[in-house]
This record gives structure tokens, sequence and C-alpha cells, in this order.
């Protein structure tokens, strides 16, 4: 038995070795500089998630990118930790102390989101933690053919209309769509249950919800040909910040109104007060910021420098655009005061913009964070 | 013909694709890949994707499908070496197929069964490819019309696969499955959150109990202990009775059952949200209904191994569908294989089967081709590996507790993983011990989840429809699928309950005093209460009615289970007791005892670390339980020590760190 089972062992280790010289043929080209090299080390990019998710696709479209731009071409694995939707795995990194640039955590709004809200099993601080990379996304909520024949730019002809909604929870990212709902005095029920956004298209599809959202590249791929053969009618995208800090129109949608404008145009729906800054608050976290890169609080300066510097030479690549378009849409993909800056926004909520969004879970959905 | 016009050239392109000889050698690098992989208990297509990932990136995208591809479509092919040899089942995927391979492997036949199952899964696969071909253009509609009440309705045709599979007390049947389903909901509940037997203060049990370690503890600690005890091999008389030609031959002696379940699998693999968790139980379903003779079954019948392994290498075919033309997995192997294929550019979506015709085909005949050369291999390696089952088991053990628990410690990389194992071990050993049916136990757990939320989201939509008018209502819930699917449960239920007592027949399981069975019985009566309890103290509804519903069933059978065990003279069936006769209680090793050395390596892990403990484990194994001389002590500890070794380094995996690690974090891997 042992003779067989080494045999294929060594066929696997000869091919696991084999796939591994052709990927280091690709990725062979230093790019040298920085006062830390990595050269021989392994850098682990741990994100809070498991193999399946979109955060294991953004790591795994970095982490070779990161191997190719640090010094040294270090070897970067992306190691997952799921648990406890994704607040296990920030607390383990809470507790680490790697220094010298070898070990790069990866949160997403499903990790901000608990911390926002002060979700009990939350141990872990963002402000203790150096970002060294932003990635922001977008979404876009969209009606059935029949009722989008209704929509004019504003969502008063809709206060009737009993909306289903499928939903991965209220505390997950879909509290923002449920919030905008909620603004735009729609009354919408979510059906809660459901394990990703893909199965609430498939609801959608199959008529039983009549009302949905998609991030940009779910939209583009699958959405947009129902659009095309009327089955379904765009109504806002998220928008997206400008530097000002102000909501705008999407980059990647620039003909679609953004939730603002609706907002505006919609009789019940107010941009100011409690309930918008609230909104801004959670929006800004889950999407504008969604997914970012830190270091341990321990990093020194010259390893955020290092990195900052890889990012930003990977993002500078003539090609980037092109091989991002496919994961990350176009949104920007900020560095260095950037990084932090946004970082800063998307983990910090006003005590009344987190009081109002609490006492909302709680009176529409009897959901608590006890 | 429309259809054939742009099926044809796309197919021919596929083909030769797949055929050139790089893609070949990645796809065969793949087969490997998987195989290893796959031969370990507990560890799948997840583990084996996850190590191809990171050189997803860059790579020429056709090769690069032809690797995953490679590796996904061995799992459910390879997994079945565990579930015949050992009585473990590998994935979900083989999870029926140990009902009756395993104990063909014990008769002296794991040659047969072994070569009978890859036979059926060559069969499924390629037939599966062939359906797919032709049906990727109906699939769109076929799936649209699942909604939620259907989907429902199919996870209760699964469930009621537990009337077959009751054993021969249908109560107890029952009160395992119930006991399943409530162990299935111990967590965070999935719509809002609610707690259900579990704290924020031991944050181990928010996310509920993995299958992985619910698998393992359930069916692989009990066998192997009950195995170490009799300090013997598998086969009963040590010797490989027929060869793999008998196994094929069986096969083609039940070719019709074997492409019935292959399509069973496409169809169910098809529908998104059901994972192909139920599949192989279907299947294994379907085989023992239209079976005639039905005695065999449970204690040996080849064709409880080819229904079940036809069907779940076509679920594989079945289940891209809806990964490539939704975009939504399948299963968590799909979902990573869908992120993968966005690693190489494409874009799954529905334009896959509109413009990339050619590409998705690619995807289908590479998955048969694959499924050819892995089942061929396993085939011709069928013999020397069921010798595994002609060597002294004691000296297998010690190898078999490293990879478990190795593998249970891959779902959150907590020591209470490896507790989790031996808690549900310990409950494994006693429903085997007092003939609980553990697969209804398994059954229910898997399909504990999805049975909530599919009710708790087809009510919502249902009374939403209802308060619009009732014609409405009415044609959501009562659609012309859904009933069809009623009257499948329903005609599975009766012939199960008739032909139940024949199956899984220990015919004449022991039976002693009746102190035993009816503490466990109370045992388990008290834990239901609790979570009963427990769950009627959640506020918000939604995530209270199911708990409370199936806890409240669960209890009124456990009553009525302990009125007939009052009732019931001793030596009644409801007493079986596998320690008061039989192999058990003639082994020359005590239970507790050889549960103790599992134990030992846990108390060890948790003190010096996993790598530290499994050495001082296996040396002491090999030396005091096994009486080897040093010499092979040493070379076997060694052995065990440095796989475990090469394998975390491979998958990339920590190991379980222990008190000597908080004092001194800075040891060197392997020690950390």
């Amino acid at each position: 038995m042992t003779d067989i089972l080494q045999a294929v062992r060594g066929a696997a280790l000869g091919a696991v070795a084999g796939v591994a010289a052709m990927a280091m043929g690709t990725t062979a080209i230093a790019g040298g500089h920085g006062g830390v090299d990595f050269a021989g080390k392994t850098v682990e990019f741990v994100i809070p998630f498991s193999e399946s998710g979109g955060s294991a696709r953004w790591a795994n479209f970095f982490a070779p990118l990161l191997s190719e731009h640090l010094p040294g071409n270090p070897t970067v694995v992306v190691r997952y930790r799921p648990g406890a939707g994704s607040t296990a795995g920030a607390n383990w990194f809470q507790e680490q102390t790697t220094d010298d640039g070898t070990l790069i955590f990866g949160t997403s709004g499903s990790t901000q989101f608990p911390y926002l809200l002060g979700d009990p099993r939350v141990r872990y601080e963002y402000k203790d933690w150096r970002p060294v990379l932003a990635s922001g996304t977008g979404g876009v909520v969209y009606l059935p053919g029949d009722l989008g024949a209704d929509y004019d730019g504003d969502m008063d002809a809709f206060t009737d209309v009993d909306f289903l909604y499928g939903s991965q929870g209220a505390t997950t990212l879909d509290l923002v769509p449920l919030l905008a709902f909620k603004l735009l005095g729609l009354t919408v029920d979510p059906v809660f249950g459901i394990e990703g956004r893909g199965d609430g298209r498939l609801m959608f599809e199959r008529g039983e919800a009549n009302i949905d959202y998609q991030t940009s590249s779910a939209y583009l791929r699958s959405v947009v040909p129902m659009v095309e053969s009327g089955m379904a009618v765009p109504v806002f995208s998220y928008g997206a910040l400008n530097d000002a800090g102000e909501i705008v129109r999407d980059p990647t949608f620039p003909d679609m109104p953004s939730f603002k404008e609706v907002c505006e145009a919609t009789a019940a729906c107010s941009t100011e007060g409690t309930a918008w800054e609230a909104y801004k608050a959670f929006f800004i976290a889950g999407f504008a910021a969604q997914k970012m890169v830190y270091l341990p609080g321990t990093a020194s300066d010259d390893v955020v420098a290092t990195y900052t510097k890889a990012l930003q030479d990977i993002i500078a690549r003539p090609d980037f655009a092109e091989l991002a378009a496919a994961e990350l849409g176009v949104y920007p993909q900020l560095t260095g005061n950037g990084a932090i800056s946004a970082s800063d926004q998307a983990t910090t909520v006003s005590d009344e913009s987190k009081a109002y969004v609490l006492d909302w879970l709680k009176s529409d959905y009897g959901v608590t964070m006890e | 013909m429309d259809l054939l016009a742009t099926a044809l050239p796309a197919l021919g392109e596929a083909l030769t694709l797949v055929l050139q000889p790089q893609q070949f050698l990645f796809l065969v690098t793949g087969v490997l890949l998987g195989l290893s992989i796959g031969v370990l208990p507990g560890l799948g297509g997840i583990a084996g994707l996850s190590l191809v990932l990171p050189f997803m990136f860059g790579m020429e995208p056709v090769s690069g499908l032809a690797l995953m591809v490679g590796l996904i479509a061995v799992i459910p092919t390879s997994d079945t070496f565990s579930s015949v040899l050992l009585g473990i089942p590998g994935s979900t995927a083989s999870q029926a197929t140990v009902l009756d391979g395993f104990p063909l492997a014990r008769k002296g036949e794991a040659a047969r069964a072994l070569a009978a199952a890859f036979a059926s899964s060559l069969f499924g696969g390629l037939l599966g490819a062939t359906i797919l071909t032709f049906f990727i253009f109906f699939a769109r509609p076929l799936i649209l019309a699942f909604g939620l009440p259907e989907m429902l309705m199919i996870t209760i045709l699964g469930l009621s696969m537990v009337a077959i599979l009751a054993g021969r007390v249908p109560l107890k049947g029952l009160v395992a499955a119930g006991l399943g389903l409530m162990v299935g909901t111990i967590g965070a509940a999935g719509a809002g959150g609610s707690l259900r037997m579990a704290s924020y203060d031991f944050p181990y049990l928010v996310d509920g109990l993995q299958l992985v370690i619910i698998g393992l503890g359930i069916y692989a600690i009990p066998e192997i202990v009950s195995l170490l005890r009799q300090d013997r091999a598998i086969s009963r008389d040590g010797g490989l009775g027929k060869g793999w030609l008998d196994g094929v031959r069986d096969w083609w002696r039940n070719k019709w059952l074997s492409v019935k379940c292959s399509a069973i699998g496409v169809i169910v693999g098809v529908i998104p949200g059901l994972g192909g968790s139920v599949v192989d139980w279907i299947a294994y379903g379907f085989t023992v209904q239209t079976a005639r003779d039905k005695s065999k079954f449970g204690s040996g019948d080849i064709r409880g191994v080819i229904g079940p392994e036809s069907s779940n290498n076509a679920k594989e075919g079945g289940g891209l569908v809806p990964t490539l033309i939704f975009g939504i997995p399948g299963s968590g192997s799909m979902a990573v294989f869908l992120g993968g294929l966005a690693l190489l550019g494409y874009d799954p979506g529905p334009h896959m089967v509109r413009n990339n015709l050619d590409i998705t085909y690619t995807i289908v005949w590479s998955l048969a081709l694959a499924n050819v050369v892995g089942a061929g291999l396993c085939i011709l390696l069928s013999t020397p590996i069921a010798k595994l089952t002609t060597i002294r088991f004691t000296l297998l053990a010690p190898f078999l507790f490293m990879i478990i628990a190795f593998a249970a410690f891959q779902s959150s990389q907590q020591l209470e993983d490896l507790a989790a194992l031996v808690a549900i071990g310990l409950l494994g050993i006693f429903l085997r011990r007092f003939d609980y049916s553990r697969p209804a136990f398994l059954i229910g757990f898997v399909l504990s989840h999805q049975a909530e939320s599919f009710a708790n989201m087809a009510n919502q939509i249902a009374s939403s429809r209802f308060r619009r008018s009732f014609e409405a209502g009415i044609e959501y819930i009562a659609s012309p699928l859904s009933l069809a699917l009623l009257a499948l449960t329903v005609i599975s239920v009766v012939v199960g309950i008739r032909q139940a007592k024949h199956i899984l027949g220990n015919d004449n399981a022991p039976t002693g005093a009746k102190r035993g069975p009816m503490v466990f019985l109370l045992l388990i009566t008290a834990y239901l209460s609790v979570a009963w309890i427990d769950a009627l103290t959640i506020s918000r509804m939604g995530d209270k009615i199911f708990p409370v519903t199936v806890g409240a069933i669960t209890l009124i059978c456990c009553l009525l289970l302990l009125l007939k065990m009052m009732r019931a003279p001793e030596g009644h069936a409801v007493f079986a007791d596998l320690e008061t006769g039989g192999e058990d209680a003639e082994a020359p090793h005590g239970l507790w005892s050889t549960l103790g050395w599992f134990v030992g390596l846990l108390i060890a892990s948790s003190l010096v670390g996993f790598i530290l403990g499994l050495a001082a484990f296996l040396l002491a194994f090999f030396r005091v339980r096994a009486g080897l001389g040093w010499g092979r002590v040493l070379l076997f500890s060694a052995l065990g020590v440095a796989f475990m070794c090469f394998l975390a380094w491979t998958l990339g995996r920590d190991f379980p760190p222990g008190l000597l690690q908080a004092f001194y974090p800075k040891m060197p891997w392997p020690l950390t």
C-alpha cells in the first residue's frame, strides 16, 4: 500500500513541481527596490473567508502580481481562515505580530460591518492595522420588465408595490440595498437565507423576487442580457465617491442615475439627516472601500513603503486595466494615503448612524447584535 | 436541425482542443493530483483545487481548464477507495457507497466492489457528458422551473430516503434522522442569525458543525475503533476473493441500472442549491426500490455500489450547468472552480452557451475524458490497493487517525475541531452499538440547513402570493412539478417502509439487557429536550419554527420508543446492543482503551502541537499496541510524520498548535 501511495504521491509532487516551475517561468522578472528584500521568503496573504467567495478571487488575482512586484519576488500564498462571518479570521489577525512583511490580511465589507455594528464576536481593531490597498466596487439595482416600464427616474410610482427581495441577511452587504429601499419609502420584504447574490438573481429570474441588485461585474455579465431582452430594467447604481467624498455616478455606468439622484427625485427620500448619513457610512464600508489589504500594526514604515511601491507598480502596469476589468471592474485601487483615508472612512461611523441602523435592524427584521 | 448545426462544429472544435497532447498532459496531471488527494478520507475537491488555484493566473486558459477539470472529475471516483475499503465516506458523493461497499470489503471482495464502482463511475461520467452535450440547450428553462417549493420537495424526497434506511425498528431511524436534523440546526440561524445551542462566549459552535467532522465522526471513528479492537485485517478471512474483472462483469450485468442512475445524477446535479448532497441517496433508494431481490442490500449487494457510483460522477457534469450558464456554483468545489475560471479570463454566464459553446464543450468533454483516465487508473489500481484489506489493521489505524485528525482540523483550524471530532465520534460509536441508522442521521444533518431555509423562504413567498390572491398562491406552491415530486416522495416512503426490514439488515443483531439502550435513548431525549427548550426561547419566528417543529416531532418519537422499550421483553430488536454478542463482544481489546489511543493523540497535540504529539503517538502505538520491534516502530513513525509534513506543505496548511506553541511562538515549521 505504501508503495502505491508513494508512487502516486511521487507523481503528484512531480506534477506540482512542474506546474510551479511553469508558473515561475512566467513571473521571474524581478523588480527590486526599497529597503526590504523578500528574496527566498514566503508571504502569506490571509483572508478570513473560504476558498469559494469573491474575496478568494480578489486575493488570488493580486497574489501573483505581488509576487512579481515585491522586491526579491517572494512566493505569495493565499491562506483561508473562514469562520464566524469573517470575524474569526480578523480576530486571529489582531493577535499577529509578524513585522517583516511576510503576513498581509485582506478584509471585505463583511469584516467591516460587524466591526461598525458592534458585533459581540469582534475582538479586532482596524485602527491598529496599517492599510496598504483599498479596492472599491459598485452595484446596480434592477426591476422586472413589467414593473420597470413605470420607472421614470423616481420611485414615487412604486410605493404601493409589495416587493420581495432575496437576501443573504440583514447584517451582510445586503444592509446597503435594504437601507436604500427604506430611504426610498418602498415596501420590501427580504427573503433571508440565500447563499450568495447569484441565488438572488435566480429568484428574480424565476419571478419569485421582484427587485434585486448585483455587483458591477455580475450585472454586466448576467443582467445586461436580461435588460436587452426586456426582462429587467436597471433603476440606479449605488454610485461612486468623488474626491470630495460625495456620491456621484458610477464610472462603470455613466448613463445610469446614482442612488443619490434617484433619492433626490423621490418624494419620500431625503439626502440629509441621520438616515442618509447612516446609509452613506455603510455604503462606503460596503462598496466604495469594500476590500482592503492590511499589514499588522507592528509592521515597520519600510515594509509599508515597500508594499505601497509594489502595489503602485501593479496598478501602473499597462495591462492592469485589462487584467482588472473582469475581476475588479473599473474602480479606483487606492494605495498610500489614499488607502489610509479610505480605510478611515470605511471603519468609522458616527454613534448616531450606528444607533439608527441598530434600531432599524431590530424593529424591521428582529435582528439584534447581542 | 438548427441545434445540430451549432452543436456539431463546436463539439468538433472542443474535441480537438481536449485531445491535444499538451492539454491531455495537464488533464492527466490534474487527475493524478485529484487522485492522490481524493484517496485520503475527509479531503476532497476544495483542498485539491486550492492547491492549483495559485497557478491559474497567467496560465494558458485551455491548459488551466484541463488541470482543474481533471482534478474535479476524479474526486468522486477516488474517494470511493475509503468508502469501500474503510467504511469512511470519502466525501458527500460517496456516502451511500459505504452501505454495501464496506460489507463487501469485509467479505474479502474489496477488489470486486472497487472495480464495479469505478466501472460505474466511468460509465456515469461518459453518459453524463453525452446527455449534457444536448441537454445544455434546454437546461435554462428546466433550472428556472425549479422554484423554492420544488427545491423543498426535492429536499423532502431526499429526507424520505430515511424510510428505506431506517433499519429494523423504524422509530429508531426516525429518531436518528431527527437528531441529525437538530444537530444540523446548531449555530447561528441562516436567516436572522439567532443562536441555537450556541453562545458567543464559546464561538466555535456559532458556525455550526462542519460536514467533514460529522462524516468522519459518525462513520470513520466507529469503524476504525471497531476494526482496531479485533486486531486483524479488514477482510474477515484475510483474503481477496474475486479480482477486478468480476467487478467489471458485475457492472455489465447491471448496465441498465447504471444508465438510470446516471440520468438521475445529471438531472439532480443540474439543480443549483441542492449541492448534489442528495444524489447518491436518491440513487441508492431508487436502486433498492426497483430491485427484485432486496435481501442482500446493506450486507454487501453489488448493486448498492453500482447505483450511487453511477450517479455521483454524472452529477459532477450536471453541476457544471448552473456553474457555467448562470455563474452560480452548485457546490463548494464548483465555487472554487468558478473562481479559477475567472482567473483564467473566462466569464461564466448565459453567453457561455451562446457565444462560447466550444469552451463549454471543452469543459464538458474534458470532464468525460478525465473520468475515463481516472476511473481506468483506479480500476487498474483496485486490486493492489484492495490488498490494504488484507494487512493487519493495527498497522493501518494510526495513520488513519493521523489523517482524519488533520482533515478535521482543516474545517476551522482550531483545536475545538479535534474535540468536536471526538464528541461526534462518541455519538457515532453509540449509534452503531445500539443499532440506530447512521445513514439516517447523516441524511438529516446534511439536509437540515436547506430544508430549513427552503421551507422558510417558500413559505414567505407563498404568503405574499396568497395575499395577492388565492389562485396565485396555489399556483405557486402546487405546481405540476411539486405535485409530481410529492407523489414520488409518497411512493418512496410507502415502498421504503415496506422494505426497510430487509435493508441494513443486521439480521440477528445481538440484544442484551435493557439498561444500556435505555440509558442511551434517555441521553438523546435529554439533549433533544434541551435543544427544543433552547429553540423556544428564540424571539425571531423565522429562526425558531424549524427547530421547534422538528424537535417536537423527534421528541414524540423518542417517547414512543421509550414506551415501546418499557413494554417489550428483553431480547426484542429495540434492545440491539453490539457489545453483547458477535464480533464486538469477542474482540480482544476494549472499546474505551481503543478510543483512548485516539484521545491520547488529541491530548498530546493540545499540549505540544500536532507534529510532536503525532510523533509521540505513533511511537507509543506501534511499540505498545502493535508490539513491533524498535526498527519498524521508528521506520513507520518517521514515515507517518514525514507524510503529514509533506501533505501540509504541499497543501499550504497549518497544524493544530498546542500549549507549548503558546509559550514558544517562534518554533520552526513544522513544529509551529
